[in-house]
């Protein structure tokens, strides 16, 4: 079998895979995937970057949160509908993206997380200052009327599972699509050796520009799509928390893998939601099991599966 | 006809001068070897030729068009290819990745970029490890896959920064007979201390010193200079 063959049936398994799950899953944990797969979609945008740009932003909340709040926002105070709503979210994580790209990529290294960190804060700020609209804290909810799409409630879990699947599948088959391509390889390239792919002839700050915009989009429709299907639009979406989740879902799972994200989501998630269980020390669990991952799976679980066993994985 | 040219080219790095008001034309067809002791500003000048480094002052023109402005992604664009002193691959990828990366800015086409590919490695005689990791490479073969990526972008001049650094003779044989062969419908620009290498495959040479010409002429003509004699030997 070709690798391309290996990669499709894969990546088209675990979709597969996916929409079975739905049918067999008690309440709670259909509950967790439609969640996991909407914040997966938002690490997927983040690993666009990360994994493949080499580009570490610390300030993903960002675009994920002008995501939310466009669409949070045309949907509660302009009244449009969710397919308007969505587009607005999508529309103003672009605006963010070209802009912070614009200016982030003059700087590289530390100063450019530096750089990413301080846009966020700044959009955390805006968040909580423009509190009349936003509600700041308190957040926006959007109620069950509000969220109908196409005559669909997405309050409804099994609509809601639907569409956390759909964007999903739509994000994983981007960039599965995204890194094959010669476009992708670039990326890779810079990420490896910038120098020498500028000396290649590769205008080296439009890939990077390209790759920041690709991934805020994404990161941002995953944060409108998140708005829409919990119906809830706060500030603590656009904290330096949701900066770092992503790194680290993206971390654990495997930079520079399609699947890592997803992945290291998924373990994240039910890796605080079982020690929750036990013991109220749940973050000091998850602490050590990341600390545990970094020693001995640096390349994240997706990457070093790589490394040991299917080295076509894309 | 002449492919590139510098007029005034300086660049000096906080005060000191790596390279003085260089005028050097090089005609099309042409292989030149550049070659000077250690410091001479070798490096330095062949980086102000592609883009590398932003010089002080001066002109680069090629093909009669001033490109002295261009980023350096811009001049490759016109057809310069540029192999680095200090090996520089993309160690984590395959060599086919590589030269394919190189390929690509001219051909499209999963077909026709591998042709291309395996052409090139063919050329430098590694088409057998192509899906090996370039990183794996011992350091000779490295140099061999920096030239595989130079040639797959069908340059109209081909800059080489010590090339032959880490080969063994047997490869440095292959080497000549490939530039050779290369000459025919490639502009050459070599910067070279092995002086067999420079003897057998050089049409001129240029001599730097303390960033500047300090001759120039046929590979026997230089050999015999007592001023470029000096320069390698101190004496000056």
């Amino acid at each position: 079998m070709s690798d391309r063959a290996k990669t499709l049936l894969l990546h088209g398994g675990v979709l597969v895979l996916l929409f079975a799950l739905q049918f067999v899953l008690p309440a709670y944990h259909h509950g967790n995937l439609a969640r996991i797969m909407v914040l997966a979609s938002f690490a997927i945008g983040y690993n666009v970057m990360f994994g493949y740009a080499g580009l570490l932003s610390l300030g993903h909340a960002l675009f994920f949160a002008a995501g939310m709040y466009g669409l949070g926002l045309a949907v509660a105070h302009g009244g449009a509908d969710p397919v308007s709503g969505l587009l607005a979210g999508i529309a103003a994580a672009l605006a963010v993206s070209v802009a912070v790209g614009l200016l982030a990529l003059r700087t590289s290294g530390v100063a450019f997380m530096i750089v990413t960190l301080m846009f966020a804060q700044v959009g955390y700020l805006a968040v909580l200052y423009f509190g009349t609209y936003t509600r700041g804290d308190e957040g926006i909810v959007l109620q069950q009327a509000q969220r109908v799409l196409w005559g669909i409630d997405l309050t409804q879990p099994g609509a809601r599972y639907f569409a956390a699947l759909l964007l999903f599948a739509v994000c994983l088959l981007a960039t599965l699509g995204l890194v094959r391509a010669p476009f992708g390889k670039v990326l890779i390239a810079i990420r490896e050796n910038e120098e020498r792919a500028r000396m290649l002839g590769y205008d080296v700050f439009r890939y990077k520009l390209a790759a920041v915009v690709i991934s805020g989009v994404l990161s941002g429709l995953a944060g409108a799509v998140y708005g829409l299907l919990f119906g809830f639009v706060g500030a603590t979406f656009a904290s330096v928390q949701y900066s770092i989740f992503p790194l680290l879902w993206v971390l654990l799972g495997g930079a520079g893998t399609v699947l890592g994200p997803f992945v290291g989501t998924l373990f994240m998630f039910y890796l605080i939601d079982l020690s929750s269980a036990v013991t109220s020390a749940y973050m000091l669990v998850a602490g050590v099991a990341l600390v545990l991952l970094t020693l001995f799976a640096p390349q994240g679980l997706v990457g070093e599966i790589r490394n040991r066993i299917w080295r076509w994985l894309p | 006809m002449t492919l590139l040219s510098t007029r005034g080219l300086s660049k000096s790095f906080a005060g000191l001068q790596a390279v003085h008001e260089v005028d050097f034309d090089l005609p099309k067809g042409e292989v030149r070897a550049l070659i000077g002791p250690n410091g001479a500003g070798k490096t330095t000048f062949v980086g102000l030729l592609c883009g590398r480094i932003a010089p002080s002052s001066g002109q680069v023109f090629f093909d009669g068009r001033d490109i002295s402005h261009l980023p350096a992604h811009k001049r490759i664009g016109l057809g310069m290819a540029y192999t680095f002193q200090i090996t520089s691959v993309f160690g984590r990828l395959s060599l086919f990745e590589n030269v394919a990366l190189a390929a690509r800015r001219r051909v499209q086409g999963t077909a026709a970029v591998r042709a291309e590919v395996m052409g090139a490695l063919a050329k430098v005689g590694l088409a057998g490890a192509a899906e090996r990791a370039a990183g794996d490479l011992s350091y000779g073969h490295q140099r061999l896959l920096e030239i595989a990526m130079g040639l797959a972008q069908a340059p109209r001049l081909l800059i080489l920064d010590e090339p032959t650094q880490g080969l063994s003779d047997a490869e440095i044989t292959g080497f000549k007979a490939l530039i050779r062969e290369l000459s025919a419908t490639t502009t050459i620009l070599l910067i070279e201390h092995n002086m067999s290498v420079v003897m057998e495959v050089a049409d001129q040479v240029t001599v730097l010193n303390f960033g500047e010409i300090l001759a120039e002429g046929t590979p026997e003509e230089m050999h015999a200079n007592a001023q470029v004699q000096a320069a390698y030997l101190g004496t000056g």
